[in-house]
């Protein structure tokens, strides 16, 4: 029986056409999946559905749920469709609730504003709903507010808002994007056990293929506002008729070709014993501060020309052995060296050492001053240097950097608002290799990437090493990436190391269980045969 | 949350004694004796060397400060070197006025400003927005004594539903007291309730763009309902600041509007105070003002926590 048919579904916004020939339909009961990368309009799809679009759009097409026109439907008859029969969940969980509100008042509001129910009636339904999105009422009375929650327990709550009327539809964009692999491991088997229990039909939006290969019936690939291919998961994996699905699923497996440059036995950094601790606040008035460890005794050694890995969790310690590598931050104890100079952190590094190493950020959009031209962006890091090239010896090496990443010279004198997420990327690698650095530390720098373009610059990764004879440090929670492009990955949890190897021996024979446990939840996509 | 109360409080505690410090030490700084200028150009050194001895002023400065400082404590306030009556006196008297007047000219600015910016925020764009936008570019631009003696010229003068100025006592009714300040309060109000507007309509459209608005329509609430229930309160903080500095800047900003309405306030009272080196008005009543700027800060404070959970725990 078909609960959702999507027919001719045409989009425009002030205008501008965004989607075009969608046409899809969702058995009751079952798990659509929508995989597409960003700008493809498989959110704007969800939105069509919800009709909760931005102002200026323009809906053509029909969307009928259970045979019902939706678009028949006037706003008011929408409000109450929606939280009803047909719920959503969203990408971002640390903002998807109201933060002055009780997590037990959000969920009872669903109930509330749909249902003639007493106040006392609502939250016992609220309560029983947090129980079963798996969140135990003596752990989480409803009393508790949205920042004492984690991302993933969070994200639950958005779920129980969304459940509490046990809605014949829901859809969920992004569910999984924002949260850590295990976490995210553990909201897939939660929406599949409600969709087992409630009968409940799923719309399952991703960018990631994996994702949705191992939850999807049957799957819709979106680009560009288009339908390219549709059809069971199993068929679609298999045959993969249209290239751009072809393109898809080699982009998110893609291995780097590996130069073969060896790894030396000469150590370029070298941490020792680090801990770093931040203060808590004080549980009384006059009484003494506590402190938390972010890091305990953290030792490793990175050899010149080696591509390392770092793993772990949200809260594991990676960021704050980022910006203790970097100098950004002082440690309480142990030491940090690079080529054997120490390094310190504040002010007072010597520019000798800072030049030494330099650093690509997650954020492509956040990290770059919007009102400075490229060029001045990429110079920028001249300021180590003791002889700044000047004049035409810095345009050069600005030009040199630039088309070292794959763009060109009159990029320089452009902003970089003209540029797109992935030539921001190529832009902060430009920066980061104009002065020559020994060791480039990327934190997270691909992680905010479409898969194709993350390939794309996985290879440049892979190039400039072997071109320049730089190392990395790769720091991710992505395994997939990391297991792709590293020689060698250490495994944090909690502050501490405790694994470390070559990178096809761990994740052939992972020894400590977290390990374990971080590598059974990775989604893996292999070839339907 | 009582935790949080008690830190402010040791807060607001260690404010005013940094702040009566330094009022102390600045009115200590400023040139001219009291003494030689209450007994004229002419007078005999003996005399004023007698006249300070009186006054107190020969003690050391720790002494004074002490002496200063626990009579505010216990409510005594000395005695003004010109008028020779209790400053405490003279200040409960200004203060019936000043204080009205600021809760009043707050409550207006409030009453306008909410509604301007909720209409501003939730219909972005339309004539009514724009309207709104343009008249708080007004407001925020015509100088209060200006909109004053407008108002003066109309509702006094040509319409006669006002007295021009001056201040009848609240012993001749509320009523009476409450239309003898309504004109200074709309003049103080204006400027004040445009800030505001703009600040309710930037806090309320950011508001609206967060992802728990989102949250909210999906499961099913009305545009209007999202706005009450979701968007209003988390929008609430930024405004509660600004109200905050408002009421600080009336208590003692109205100078120049007790002026154009002859109004026995706060304001004219320290500028007399420091035209005569009347110091120990000046001390007091500035000391005042701290005190007050410091309680609402408190307030706004306590404010911010009752609307956000998260700094509760802070």
């Amino acid at each position: 029986m078909t609960l959702l048919h999507v027919q001719d579904l045409a989009l425009s916004i002030n205008g501008t056409p965004i989607l075009r020939d969608i046409d899809f339909s969702l058995t009751a009961g079952q798990v659509l999946g929508i995989i597409g990368e960003s700008g493809s309009g498989k959110s704007l799809t969800a939105f069509s559905i919800m009709r909760l679009l931005p102002p200026g759009s323009l809906v053509s097409g029909r969307i009928a749920l259970d045979g019902d026109d939706l678009g028949a439907r006037t706003e008011t008859q929408m409000c109450e469709l929606r939280g009803n029969d047909i719920a959503m969940i969203f990408q971002e969980p640390m903002t998807a609730l109201n933060p002055v509100q009780t997590i037990g008042d959000q969920v009872a509001e669903t109930v509330r504003i749909h249902r003639q129910v007493s106040r006392a009636q609502a939250r016992q339904i609220a309560a029983a709903t947090l129980e079963r999105v798996e969140l135990p009422n003596d752990q989480f009375p409803l009393s508790r507010y949205p920042h004492e929650l984690s991302g993933g327990q969070r994200q639950r709550v958005v779920i129980a808002m969304a459940i509490a009327l046990r809605p014949r539809l829901l859809i969920a964009d992004e569910p999984t994007t924002a949260l850590d692999v295990t976490t995210q491991a553990q909201i897939l088997l939660l929406l599949k056990k409600l969709v087992a229990q409630d009968g409940m039909s799923l719309i399952l939006i991703s960018h990631d293929l994996a994702v949705v290969a191992h939850t999807a019936d049957t799957i819709v690939i979106m680009r560009q506002g288009r339908v390219v291919e549709a059809g069971d998961t199993q068929r679609v994996l298999a045959e993969m008729q249209h290239p751009y699905t072809r393109q898809l699923f080699d982009a998110s497996g893609h291995v780097p070709v590996r130069s073969a440059m060896s790894t030396g036995r000469e150590v370029l950094l070298k941490v020792q014993g680090v801990s770093r601790d931040y203060p808590t606040p004080r549980k009384t008035l006059l009484g003494k501060p506590g402190f938390f460890r972010a890091l305990e005794r953290v030792s490793f050694e990175l050899y010149r020309g080696e591509k390392l890995g770092l793993v772990g969790e949200s809260g594991c310690g990676k960021s704050t052995l980022t910006r203790a590598i970097l100098g950004l931050e002082a440690c309480q104890e142990g030491s940090i060296s690079i080529g054997g100079d120490q390094i310190a952190a504040g002010q007072l590094m010597p520019r000798a050492v800072r030049r030494k190493m330099q650093v690509v950020f997650q954020d492509p959009y956040g990290s770059f001053n919007p009102r400075h031209k490229v060029g001045r962006l990429v110079a920028e890091p001249f300021y180590i240097l003791d002889q700044q090239p000047r004049g035409t010896a810095r345009r050069a090496a600005v030009s040199a950097a630039l088309e070292s990443v794959g763009l060109t010279a009159d990029d320089a004198s452009k902003y970089i608002h003209e540029f797109s997420g992935g030539q921001r990327q190529r832009i902060a690698i430009a920066r980061a290799l104009i002065t020559r650095p020994e060791l480039i530390v990327l934190d997270e720098a691909v992680s905010a990437l479409d898969v194709s373009i993350r390939a794309q610059i996985l290879d440049l990764l892979s190039e400039l090493s072997a071109d320049h004879e730089l190392s990395y440090l790769f720091i991710s929670h992505d395994l997939t990436v990391v297991r792709a492009v590293t020689d060698r990955i250490l495994v944090m949890k909690d502050g501490v190391i405790v694994e470390q190897g070559t990178t096809e021996a761990v994740f052939q024979k992972p020894q400590h269980p977290y390990t374990r446990e971080l590598i059974a939840a990775v989604p893996v996509l292999e070839p339907a045969s | 949350m009582l935790r949080y109360i008690l830190k402010r409080l040791v807060s607001l505690a260690m404010t005013l004694l940094v702040a009566s410090i330094i009022v102390f030490l600045v009115i200590e700084v400023l040139p001219g004796d009291p003494a030689s200028y209450m007994l004229g150009l002419n007078a005999q050194p003996e005399t004023v060397m007698a006249l300070r001895e009186e006054l107190g002023l020969n003690a050391s400065k720790p002494v004074r400060y002490f002496t200063w400082i626990s009579g505010l404590v216990t409510g005594d306030f000395g005695i003004s070197y010109t008028y020779r009556t209790p400053v405490a006196e003279m200040i409960a008297d200004r203060a019936v006025i000043s204080l009205p007047l600021a809760v009043y000219a707050l409550v207006l600015s409030t009453l306008i400003a909410f509604p301007a910016g909720i209409i501003a925020a939730t219909r972005r764009g339309s004539a009514a927005d724009v309207s709104i936008m343009g008249f708080s570019q007004l407001g925020v631009a015509i100088p209060n004594f200006w909109f004053a003696m407008i108002l003066v010229t109309v509702f006094a003068i040509n319409l006669r539903w006002f007295s021009a100025g001056g201040f009848p006592g609240w012993e001749t009714g509320f009523f009476n007291g409450l239309k003898a300040l309504t004109l200074p309060a709309i003049a103080l109000a204006l400027p004040q309730a445009s800030i505001l507007a703009r600040v309710m309509r930037s806090s309320l459209l950011d508001t609206l763009g967060e992802d728990f608005v989102r949250s909210a329509r999906a499961k099913g609430l009305s545009v209007r309902q999202t706005l009450w229930r979701h968007a209003l309160r988390n929008a609430l903080i930024p405004v509660l600041t600004i109200i905050g500095l408002q009421f600080s800047f009336l208590l003692a900003g109205a100078i120049i509007i007790e002026n154009v309405f002859f109004l026995p306030g706060l304001g004219r009272l320290i500028f007399q105070g420091i035209s005569q080196r009347d110091l120990i008005v000046v001390e007091s009543v500035v000391m005042l003002l701290v005190f007050a700027v410091v309680v609402v800060t408190f307030l706004v404070d306590v404010a911010y926590a009752v609307a956000d959970p998260r700094l509760r725990s802070r």
